[in-house]
């Protein structure tokens, strides 16, 4: 592998039973990311359970209780590579009570594959799969119709399929989708073509996983940088060391570049770039480094540096799209934590503008918010966050609610 | 502007334009940003560091976070006794080489306590690693401990989260965790609870040995190829040590071999290799057909659940 291979996040989602974790077991087994003793640890189970071939979704079934229910409870991660890239799964469980988890593993995909099975059709799950992932803005969606094979690999199903989940598609304004006809039982258009399905002239799975074109950041130009951590040595050789230590979330900098410093609106100049491996003259997202600025002014963590043409919101009052995460409902007389970026801060939730239907898409009225329940809401913050559109930008734009009595995560936010 | 800016500038855009970044430089300002994150908002923090190759990696993605300053908190290494004295001698030297304060409790404290009984001396001592590991954490007031394992190592670990909570016993909940969205990290626990955080979570055993290549670090050398004397078994080959010694009727056996993890001597197999150097290692990784830990420990493999069990109990 060369020092510039790249590194792609994709997620897989579909209803129980559409053979999910089949493929991932399938696309590990077929770019021989497969160890031979995972495969005779899942040889043997397969055979005990009296299965004729080998149930590659025992590979992805991680937790002892899954295994005996022979059901996917949580978000796994799993890892492999070709010459040409490094993948990062995020596998996400179908059944109705886990939209939180798909919005979990979501939250840092570059790319969904949807399954559906192309004996059933596009269901009322392959519909809230795909508002989910627009909702929470993964760029590319691919649309696999998997178990070709069950319906004698017809392409007039294949068509209709398609043309019914782009229609659906098209309303969410989602654009970026590609349809590809596959079995994963038989491997048919996974990592090979196959030889049932010559009427298709589209791109293999593993074919488009390793040549789409990545795009780390939506926000190239615009420089956001969230200070963590401020690095003062205290040193002989570093006397006077004050560097702010974070994460290039979006666009880049160079040395003598102004910045604003947010919320304060203060200005100076990038002095230096330092790294552990030298000083650079320019850094890009999503490096993380050291800048040293040309005045001394009060900065702690929690601040934003930017530059740019279009600079954040400062505000205390802002609307966004939540996905309610916890088991106990919102309660909409208690104050919150919101961790946005690297501040935290005070909340509360000062209206409820509507819940979506997910399956439907239809907006109704509500008092509060249970699990899994997504809604637009307008929140009411202690102190002013500088923010991005999430559309605009997912680092700035995202944040999470904590129950300051619990100390759990209890729901997403994605601001409008 | 001269001609020469001129073109200087268009050479800077060129670059710019064709600017890509390599998995490892995104894996590394990951872990880079996560080490951070625990430094800023956990109140006393320390990174668990063994000497083995993964926690290698851990201490250099330190020094890429924090340095010049020294590192916001502590190395500890619970020691079960049963280390290799290679590792031993590498975790002191680059502990002592780094000027970072590094804590070792052992085993044998907790043996002592009376809180680990042992009955057999030559069986592995992992089980017993998360006693030590929580007296440690009560000792100190550790609220969060880093530590270098990754989601490519075992099925339970390829589902936990990077902030691992754990309740006031150590526990692991597997069936309740906290969702983690983004990079935006729940680091908030009540007194006597922790959290255990995994920077290198999404780090493989590949990206391990292209990163030690990179980096030309410095780890112990029984990862490298070496003649060792060994006794097979059932499927495995283990070294001989004071803790291990050939039982009736067992050959000792003398073959060139790496290890591709370095735990506990009574259950840590080392595999044949003539690897010498990082690039034989990744040679030999990339087409290598078994896991590092299915190769490697053997008590992993006494139950489709164990490291699961372990991990419900505290271990990390």
């Amino acid at each position: 592998m060369s020092n510039t291979t790249q590194l792609l996040r994709f997620i897989t989602a579909g209803s129980v039973d559409d053979g999910k974790s089949t493929l991932i077991g399938r696309l590990l087994h077929d770019s021989k990311s497969i160890f031979e003793d995972q495969l005779s640890a899942i040889s043997i189970t397969s055979e005990r359970r009296g299965m004729a071939a080998v149930d590659f979704s025992l590979l992805t079934d991680g937790l002892q209780a899954e295994r005996e229910q022979g059901i996917t409870i949580d978000v796994a991660y799993r890892y492999f590579a070709t010459p040409k890239r490094k993948f990062i799964i995020g596998d996400t469980p179908g059944h109705e009570q886990y939209t939180r988890n798909m919005v979990t593993a979501a939250s840092t995909a570059n790319l969904v594959v949807i399954l559906v099975d192309a004996r059933k059709g596009v269901l009322v799950q392959t519909r809230r799969h795909t508002y989910l992932a627009s909702l929470v803005g993964i760029p590319h969606i691919v649309l696999a119709v998997n178990k070709m094979d069950m319906v004698d690999y017809s392409e007039a199903r294949y068509t209709e399929i398609c043309a019914e989940y782009l229609a659906f598609a098209a309303q969410l304004g989602l654009t970026d989708i590609t349809c590809i006809p596959l079995s994963a039982l038989a491997g048919d258009m996974l990592v090979a073509r196959g030889n049932n399905m010559e009427w298709y002239q589209g791109t293999t799975l593993l074919n488009l996983l390793e040549n789409i074109v990545i795009d780390y950041d939506v926000n190239t130009t615009d420089f956001r940088y969230p200070v963590q951590w401020i690095c003062r040595p205290q040193t002989e050789e570093y006397h006077d060391f004050r560097g702010y230590m974070g994460r290039i979330e979006a666009g880049e900098i160079a040395v003598g570049d102004e910045i604003t410093v947010l919320p304060s609106g203060r200005t100076s100049k990038v002095k230096e770039i330092v790294t552990y491996d030298g000083k650079l003259q320019r850094a890009y997202a999503p490096q993380s480094v050291t800048l040293t600025l040309e005045d001394e002014i009060d900065i702690s963590r929690g601040d934003m540096f930017v530059n740019g043409g279009a600079k954040p919101k400062v505000a205390k009052e802002f609307a966004a799209m939540l996905c309610w995460l916890s088991e106990t409902p919102l309660d909409k007389n208690r104050k919150y934590l919101v961790k946005h970026t690297t501040r935290t801060a005070k909340c509360l939730f000062s209206g409820i503008d509507y819940r979506v239907d997910v399956n439907t898409l239809e907006q109704h009225s509500t008092a509060t918010l249970n699990m899994n329940d997504i809604a637009r809401v307008a929140i009411k913050v202690q102190q002013p966050l500088a923010f991005d559109s999430y559309t605009t930008d997912r680092a700035t734009g995202s944040f999470i609610v904590i129950d300051e009595a619990t100390n759990n995560t209890v729901a997403a936010g994605m601001i409008a | 502007m001269s001609e020469t800016e001129n073109i200087m500038k268009l050479v800077e855009k060129e670059i710019m334009s064709t600017h890509t970044i390599s998995h490892l430089d995104v894996l590394e300002s990951e872990s880079i940003h996560i080490m951070r994150e625990v430094a800023a908002e956990c109140k006393n923090p320390a990174l668990l560091f063994s000497g083995g190759k993964d926690s290698i990696v851990m201490l250099r993605l330190a020094e890429k976070a924090f340095r010049p300053a020294k590192f916001p908190f502590p190395l500890v290494h619970i020691d079960t006794e049963h280390n290799f004295p290679e590792v031993i001698a590498c975790r002191d030297k680059l502990a002592a080489d780094l000027g970072e304060r590094l804590i070792v409790r052992s085993l044998e404290d907790s043996i002592r306590r009376g809180s680990i009984v042992i009955k057999d001396e030559s069986k592995p001592r992992n089980p017993f690693q998360s006693v030590t590991l929580l007296e440690t954490i009560a000792e100190f007031g550790f609220d969060a401990c880093m530590g270098g394992a990754r989601r490519d190592e075992e099925k339970a670990r390829a589902k936990e989260r990077i902030f691992s909570f754990r309740d006031e016993f150590g526990q692991w909940d597997p069936k309740n965790q906290r969702p983690e969205l983004w990079d935006t990290y729940n680091t908030r626990v009540h007194n006597g609870e922790n959290i255990r955080v995994f920077p290198i979570s999404n780090w493989t055993e590949m990206d391990i040995w292209e990163y030690i290549g990179r980096e030309k670090l410095h780890i112990p050398e029984i990862y490298f190829a070496h003649k060792r004397e060994l006794i097979r078994r059932g499927n495995s080959v283990i070294p001989v040590s004071h803790l291990v010694q050939p039982k009736p009727g067992e050959k000792v056996e003398v073959l060139s071999v790496r290890f591709r993890t370095v735990g506990d001597m009574t259950c840590t197999a080392p595999v044949e290799s003539t690897a010498r150097t990082v690039d034989e290692i990744i040679e030999e990784t990339s087409i290598t057909r078994i896991t590092e830990r299915g190769a490697t420990r053997m008590d992993d493999q006494t139950s489709d659940a164990s490291m699961e069990l372990r991990k419900k109990e505290g271990y990390f």
